[in-house]
């Protein structure tokens, strides 16, 4: 083989290597992805067995904690608008700023008419850092 | 005051405009007195933000609340320190800190390099004076940081409790420095192609630059991921977070380009993928800001709706069709002068180690816009957790490691059978050593851990080897001492066996990262005085509650009004190891709605994670109190019936008191980790090895005063 060619197959076996693994990992994005949905999409669409990434406000007076030693914290999620609210159970990290009327992201999987939480997926959307607050949200009364 | 802030800016504004035209006028029309008055510009630049970043914490310092900024992040109970650091931790003020980080940076590379490629200097001059600018618009146009609300309010809404960790002070400005210094490659890159002088020349001149970039970029990365560790109550250093993946990409990029650049220079080769590589590193650093100041995506760094997105984007757009059109019209000069002789050699090790970064990039870009592809591919917005991240960057970074050790020992151009004996005997036998000592041992069969850890241990062979052979040389030629030989060694080859040091220190972080992650153990519950759990190897006990009111300043300085916590014995087989004092913070809000009493603690709660951090592993504790216990919750109303705002402090001593007496169960997180320490022993490492790397050396100090004494001795000839 003259080196020219052999650049040329090098090349091509290299760059069809590239694109194959490309491609496992954006097959694998989306089949590993968790659609973020909202309490009341949730309801409407929600398989059992399938993680959704959930995005709403912690409904008032929803919290609590249960299971033994209180390593379970309840509390049901809102939409943003009011309305549907969805309980879940969480174990895991909660976020310092984790409170009532605050927007959480958490990834959930449905059992039964309830939800489990994703151990450690809770996020918080701080609401202080960066003074452009969500609408709704009344943290400069 | 706030007047002479935003008469600085329209000034930079200006001043950004005038040297824009300046330097593309200079270079264009080969006036060399309209380059440098463009150079110039950048320095009265960074004059002019010097004052107005002055005026800002001035502001932050008097607590003026007149300025919106210092009323929105900062207030009187705000420890001193912390008022000085809040200046970065708004929109606005984060953004002026990187104008005038930017026009700082610039002005020193450009001072360096005022004798050399004019022509490529004027163009990354104007480049760098379009980034100013851009920056200035943005507060100019949308992000005030001077804008004043009359009268002022008396108070301020303080600096979220979570900012008030001593790394505040230090992460963000090692950050941006991070990534205005990405910014200086890209300018001189692409000044390079403008002004079609693509030689070894510019990368050079900015080499050092890059590191610099590189170098702040990764320690203000292990900063925030040491902040993390210990301030946020989950108890995680890297937990694949929008932001904290924005930082890491352009750093990755710059770790691929600092090594492929000796490709350049050594044999010619990989010119476009060089500046294909600077111009993705700056461009990613822009992407990284933007992530941060737009809310595209989720993250802990969250944001609610922010506004910046659309000039970003208009930005970015412009740097990615720029950099493409660059590169492809210029193609004809960046041909390679020589060809990769051997798949076996030093270049080929290069080349895997930057397909292997930049892989990593790839991965970790596709994740972490994947909620923006998903969006746009399918109308649903999905995102992928950690597991998807781990999954494709865990094998990556054990390839990496393995070549950080192949790298260095492995021949350029063609590596024989004999060269390979002589190099990999060493290393590949502490290697094995290594596994069979793991396996007798009796360490969990963690597969991927155990493969880093022999690795790690190729890299110290072969690193070890390196030094070993250099100082033996050193000893039979000069005859001296082995600290000598060794400081010598270094010294003559700072830029080689400082690469080296950053290899070993890169090794020793990922033993940390390894054993950390798949050894752990952790323990979530609730425990009441008195009770105890296991944590691995250890017990820990719940002995007492503690209580302190700080109407001004707590323990830790950081002015919370109350703080709850426990005091927690560790022991382990019986023997006492360390006492622990975990506590939550309380902090004032502004909320009127929450009472006299409920707003004195009705801001957002924070925790003071106590541990017992050694060498071999770390004891760390967090607790988060139940203060909606019925009668605690009690005391509150009753205060917030009966008292003023004045004699409310006293209902809070009676809160204190009562959690003392009675205390609710509390909710306890407790992790045994081993070798965390070792993440940040191998990030000193690095820093001390990219130390040594980036320091002048002594032959380069002394061509230049061999330079010096030439030029007079011209002079002098001339003159005669």
């Amino acid at each position: 083989m003259n080196p020219a060619r052999k650049r040329t197959v090098r090349l091509t076996v290299a760059l069809s290597a590239a694109v194959v693994l490309a491609s496992a990992l954006i097959y694998t994005s989306f089949s590993a992805a968790s659609p973020a949905l909202t309490p009341s999409q949730l309801t409407r669409q929600a398989q059992p067995g399938r993680s959704y990434q959930v995005t709403g406000t912690v409904a008032k007076g929803s919290v609590h904690r249960g299971g033994s030693g209180g390593a379970i914290l309840y509390f049901s999620v809102e939409d943003r608008a009011g309305g549907t609210t969805i309980p879940l159970a969480y174990t895991g990290t909660v976020p310092d700023p984790f409170r009532e009327g605050r927007e959480v992201i958490v990834t959930v999987e449905k059992q039964g008419s309830s939800y489990i939480g994703e151990r450690n997926s809770l996020i918080t959307k701080c609401p202080s850092k960066y003074k452009t607050a969500p609408a709704g949200e009344n943290q400069n009364a | 005051m706030a007047g002479l802030g935003f008469a600085c800016l329209l000034l930079g504004l200006a001043i950004c405009a005038y040297g824009i035209g300046a330097s593309v006028y200079g270079v264009r029309s080969g006036r060399v007195e309209f380059s440098e008055s463009g150079r110039r510009s950048v320095y009265a630049l960074a004059g002019i933000l010097t004052v107005a970043f002055a005026v800002l914490e001035l502001a932050f310092l008097r607590n003026d609340f007149a300025f919106n900024t210092v009323a929105d992040t900062s207030s009187r109970t705000t420890p001193g320190f912390y008022r000085a650091a809040a200046v970065w931790s708004s929109q606005e003020g984060s953004l002026l800190l990187w104008a005038w980080l930017l026009s700082m940076w610039s002005s020193l590379a450009l001072f360096l390099t005022r004798r050399r490629m004019r022509d490529i200097a004027s163009y990354a001059t104007a480049i760098l004076l379009g980034f100013g600018g851009f920056f200035i618009a943005l507060m100019v146009f949308y992000a005030n940081p001077f804008a004043t609300t009359r009268p002022a309010p008396a108070e301020g809404q303080g600096l979220d409790p979570l900012l008030r960790f001593p790394t505040m002070m230090i992460h963000p400005p090692m950050l941006y420095s991070g990534y205005t210094l990405c910014t200086i490659p890209l300018a001189f890159g692409m000044g390079a192609l403008l002004a079609r002088r693509v030689d070894a020349d510019w990368i050079k001149a900015i080499r050092r630059f890059a590191f610099a970039a590189w170098l702040f970029l990764g320690v203000g990365i292990l900063l925030g991921a040491r902040w993390s560790y210990s301030e946020l109550g989950w108890g995680g250093y890297w937990g694949w977070d929008a932001v904290e993946n924005a930082s890491l990409m352009p750093w990755l990029t710059g770790t691929a380009f600092l090594h492929s650049l000796m490709i350049q220079e050594k044999r010619g080769m990989l010119k476009v993928w060089n500046v294909s590589l600077v111009l993705a590193t700056g461009t990613l650093a822009i992407m990284g800001t933007f992530l941060v100041r737009s809310g595209v995506l989720n993250s802990i760094h969250a944001f609610g709706g922010a506004t910046l997105g659309v000039p970003f984007v208009c930005l970015i757009g412009v740097l990615i069709a720029g950099s493409i059109y660059l590169v492809v019209s210029r193609r004809d000069m960046l041909r390679s002068e020589h060809r990769l002789d051997s798949l076996i050699s030093r270049e080929s090790a290069f080349l895997a180690n930057n397909v292997v970064l930049v892989g990593l990039c790839f991965v970790i870009f596709w994740g972490t816009y994947f909620p923006l592809i998903s969006e746009a591919l399918t109308g649903q917005e999905a995102s992928v957790g950690p597991p998807w991240f781990d999954r494709y960057t865990v094998p990556l970074a054990l390839v990496l490691v393995l070549l950080s050790g192949i790298g260095p020992v492995i021949a350029w151009r063609r590596a024989t059978l004999a060269n390979a004996r002589r190099n990999f005997l060493a290393p590949l036998a502490t290697a094995l050593l290594t596994l069979v000592v793991l396996l007798t041992a009796g360490v969990a069969p963690k597969p991927l851990a155990i493969a880093m850890f022999c690795c790690a241990a190729f890299v110290f062979g072969s690193i070890g080897q390196e030094f070993f052979r250099g100082v033996r040389a050193r000893r039979a030629m000069a005859g001296e001492s082995v600290p000598r030989a060794f400081t010598g060694l270094v010294r003559r080859n700072r830029r080689r066996y400082g690469g080296y040091v950053v290899h070993l220190g890169i090794a020793v972080l990922f033993i940390g990262v390894a054993a950390s992650s798949s050894f752990q153990h952790a323990s979530e519950l609730g425990l009441s005085p008195g009770q105890s759990t296991r944590v691995g190897a250890y017990t820990v006990r719940y002995v007492r509650p503690t209580a302190t009111i700080t109407p001004r300043y707590d323990a830790a300085h950081t002015g919370s009004t109350l703080s709850l916590g426990a005091v927690i014995d560790v022991s382990k087989g019986g023997r006492h190891v360390a006492t622990l004092n975990p506590s939550e913070g309380y902090y004032a809000s502004q909320e009127a709605s929450q009472g006299t009493v409920g707003s004195l603690i009705g801001g957002q709660p924070v925790s003071h994670v106590s541990m017992n951090a050694g060498i071999t592993r770390d004891v760390w504790s967090a607790i988060e109190p139940d203060i909606e216990a019925p009668a605690l919750q009690r005391i509150v109303r009753a205060g917030n019936s009966a008292l003023s705002p004045e004699e409310a402090l006293v209902a809070i001593g009676y809160l204190a008191r009562e959690y003392l007496k009675h205390p609710p169960q509390a909710q306890f997180h407790f992790i045994v980790s081993p070798l965390v320490m070792w993440i940040w022993i191998g990030g000193l490492i690095v820093f001390g090895g990219g130390l040594i790397a980036i320091w002048p050396t002594p032959s380069v100090v002394r061509r230049r005063v061999a330079a010096r004494s030439r030029a007079r001795a011209v002079r002098g000839l001339a003159r005669a």
